[in-house]
């Protein structure tokens, strides 16, 4: 009996430091140094303080502050659509622990109408935009007014084997069409590696094929639902569900298309017996050598293929804003932090240490940068013309009607863009479910 | 689920000490009762309240009382009935050929003397993975990058089976691989609750049958299945009401694409995804009655008594 009471007054000990352990976590907080958490995505570097990504220069950062605050990092999903979730759950719930947040750019808009963004101090607004590619400043605007800080900016090149190049007859330099690197990938038995699982990776390519066919996806963007008007029932629809279609029958887009995303895409690519073509960000350039590719000499780069012979190729912009919440304790010393993470100095050392290309445009003439990366120039390039995907709060749904709707890849037809426009705008107005 | 066996029929005629215990029973019980009412019936009641409304989490001013236009919406979409199919197909599949595994794997280690408790052991190893985590060892198996069942249907077939044929790319088999892993990790439970049916048959039943030269089939379907008809409903409602809320596997190996959206995922796409949630409200409100439903068939339908074995 003695015993029993014993077991069940541990049981009801042990119960109350469960509740109670979390709670003392929380509330923890050393010194007087304030803690700014910084919720990062996930890079090159992890979540070691020396491997040259975001965890990195929290460090050195927080070093340069000389005591004012100390930056911890809580890394994110690796899969876009699960940070957004991961960070829109948190903010619903009025996080305080969200002081700085590595956040995509599409996600921008619906985190800054629903109040979720702490607004950006007028006296830095010039500092954030100093020196910043054009698309990596319209990416981090909404409602005409800077909501985020531009800190890095992603774009898409097309990789492509020299010999194979070579053997079709491309000229690469001069710039390519999907039709042409398709007919050249049949002709030579290789593939091209897409993305095209039904995540957002799909939305990056299908908005770069209509918007380099001279169309938009949303053609007024604004906060208003009823002032929504979508461009995908168009010839720049039908374009891009042309080249779609067309890889995707002729298998050019690899056994598993339906399923490929970025490391799928560039494993298809690293077969050397069937590699020919791959669109891709630029961390492919670090991860060949780290994957042992021993065809590397033969890799060339050259600009996003562009949908037609008339148009401009429109590569598809992506990267990171650092946003501050709203709910942040700190926010001033949050934006503080922020100049110092953007500074021209993180920028390039994040560069050199991930792969993952700057927004200011200073970097791309650091030497170190030019030696590491051949392709920089192009990136840049790149970056001028890139096209950001379509700006409204209701990205989110926008994505996935259009992701469900094209899926899979061989089942695209000349009524999908039609189709995909009535879904989503069925959804947004809440008479479908997604 | 308890039923109530003997009610009083007389209720003013109560002594001193019947009311006594009654007040001592509430005094016991009360506070659990509270505890439940809390942590069930407040999340209950408030997704039925919230399943009447057009409201997004990241747009709470333009919260809209709707009344049923939430559920008019979701019976009026094909999307829904697609994945009331999906949900339907899975639960009928795996449960049946758990059913038939299960009974399997039971009669033999019923059976078995020998190795008895490595054999049952060794049974449970599935059923006490991690969900996910096993989700994610059949979306590895399967897929044509990392993936070894491709290489082995080659070989099995000398050459005939393609190499690289895409188990998530299409309908059929991707259903195909998320019924193979959903049964592979629960038919444990199945052949547990079966090997207690079985270990409650009067054992001299079957040797009598076997003594008037019944053959293994017969004492099979005259003796021993009739004998534990209550277990085996038991599990089956048990496994069926588990399989219709399927989520897991279906969530890690193709997220709903391919057609291959269930109850859960659909439910859990509207409130979690699009935080739409009074759409995702209405979604569960939908779920739970058709669990409710399924429920009530086995029970009234087949004269389940869930409380047999207690006696």
């Amino acid at each position: 009996m003695a015993m029993k009471h014993k077991f069940r007054r541990g049981i009801a000990a042990l119960a109350a430091i469960a509740l109670a352990a979390p709670l003392a976590a929380c509330s923890s907080s050393d010194g007087g140094t304030p803690e700014l958490m910084w919720y990062i995505n996930p890079d090159g570097g992890g979540s070691d303080p020396h491997g040259g990504g975001q965890a990195e220069i929290a460090r050195l950062c927080t070093e340069q502050s000389g005591g004012r605050y100390r930056i911890s990092v809580e890394l994110t999903p690796n899969s876009s659509t699960d940070q957004r979730q991961q960070l829109l759950r948190r903010f619903a719930g009025g996080d305080s622990s969200l002081d700085l947040v590595s956040m995509d750019p599409p996600f921008v808009p619906e985190f800054a109408q629903a109040g979720y963004l702490a607004p950006v101090p007028e006296d830095m607004i010039d500092e954030f935009t100093e020196d910043r590619v054009e698309s990596s400043i319209t990416a981090a605007t909404w409602d005409e007014e800077l909501v985020a800080v531009p800190f890095w900016a992603n774009t898409q090149l097309l990789w492509y084997r020299k010999s194979v190049a070579e053997a079709a007859g491309l000229d690469m330099d001069a710039g390519v069409t999907w039709e042409q690197i398709t007919a050249a990938a049949k002709e030579q038995g290789v593939t091209i590696g897409v993305q095209a699982n039904r995540y957002e990776g799909y939305t990056v390519w299908i908005n770069a094929l209509i918007a380099g066919a001279g169309g938009e996806i949303l053609t007024n963007p604004g906060p208003d639902l009823d002032d929504v008007e979508l461009g995908l029932d168009s010839d720049a629809g039908q374009a891009a569900a042309n080249i779609i279609r067309e890889i995707a029958q002729s298998g050019v887009g690899g056994p598993s298309m339906g399923v490929s995303d970025e490391t799928v895409a560039l494993n298809l690519f690293q077969d050397p017996a069937t590699s020919g073509f791959l669109v891709n960000w630029p961390y492919v350039w670090a991860a060949f050598p780290a994957n042992n590719v021993d065809f590397i000499d033969d890799i060339g780069w050259t600009m996003f293929p562009a949908t037609d012979d008339e148009g401009d190729p429109a590569p598809p912009f992506g990267g990171i804003s650092l946003a501050v919440g709203a709910f942040s304790e700190h926010p001033d010393l949050a934006y503080e932090a922020a100049q110092c993470i953007t500074s021209e100095e993180m920028q390039t050392l994040y560069m050199l240490g991930t792969g993952n290309p700057a927004s200011r445009a200073a970097v791309y003439a650091n030497p170190e940068v030019v030696e590491q990366f051949p392709m920089a120039e192009m990136i840049r390039d790149s970056l001028e013309q890139a096209v950001p995907r379509p700006q409204t709060q209701f990205y989110g749904d926008l994505s996935a009607a259009l992701q469900r709707e094209w899926s899979p890849p061989s089942g695209v037809n000349e009524n999908t863009p039609k189709e995909s426009a009535e879904l989503i705008m069925a959804v947004l107005r809440g008479e479908r479910l997604l | 689920m308890t039923t109530i066996t003997e009610r009083p029929s007389r209720r003013k005629a109560l002594t001193d000490r019947a009311r006594q215990e009654r007040a001592l029973g509430w005094k016991l019980a009360g506070p659990a009762f509270i505890v439940m009412l809390a942590v069930t019936a407040y999340p209950i009641l408030q997704a039925l309240w919230l399943s009447l409304f057009r409201l997004r989490l990241t747009d709470p001013d333009s919260r809209e009382f709707v009344f049923f236009g939430n559920y008019q919406v979701i019976f009026t979409d094909s999307l829904f009935y697609s994945a009331l199919l999906n949900t339907l197909i899975i639960t009928v599949v795996t449960v049946a050929v758990e059913l038939v595994l299960g009974f399997a794997i039971a009669m033999l280690m019923h059976r078995i003397v020998l190795p008895r408790r490595t054999l049952r052991t060794i049974v449970l190893i599935p059923y006490s993975i991690i969900t996910v985590v096993s989700a994610f060892a059949w979306l590895y198996a399967f897929r044509t990058d990392t993936g070894f069942v491709n290489e082995w249907l080659n070989t099995l077939t000398f050459g005939a089976w393609n190499t690289t044929f895409d188990w998530f790319g299409s309908w059929a088999p991707s259903m195909t691989v998320i019924i193979i892993s959903e049964i592979w990790k629960t038919t444990p439970f199945m052949s547990l609750l079966l090997l207690a049916g079985l270990a409650q048959i009067d054992g001299a039943m079957e040797e009598a049958a076997k003594v008037d030269g019944a053959t293994f089939w017969q004492r099979l379907f005259r003796v021993i299945l009739p004998n534990m008809k209550a277990a085996i409903m038991v599990a089956l409602l048990f496994r069926a009401l588990d399989a219709f809320r399927i989520f897991d596997n279906v969530f890690v190996m193709t997220r709903g694409a391919n057609n291959t959206e269930t109850l859960s995922t659909l439910a859990y796409k509207q409130t979690i995804d699009r935080v739409e949630i009074g759409m995702g409200s209405a979604l569960s409100v939908v779920l739970f009655l058709l669990v409710c439903v399924i429920a009530w068939i086995f029970v009234r339908g087949f004269n389940v008594d869930l409380a047999k074995g207690r006696n």
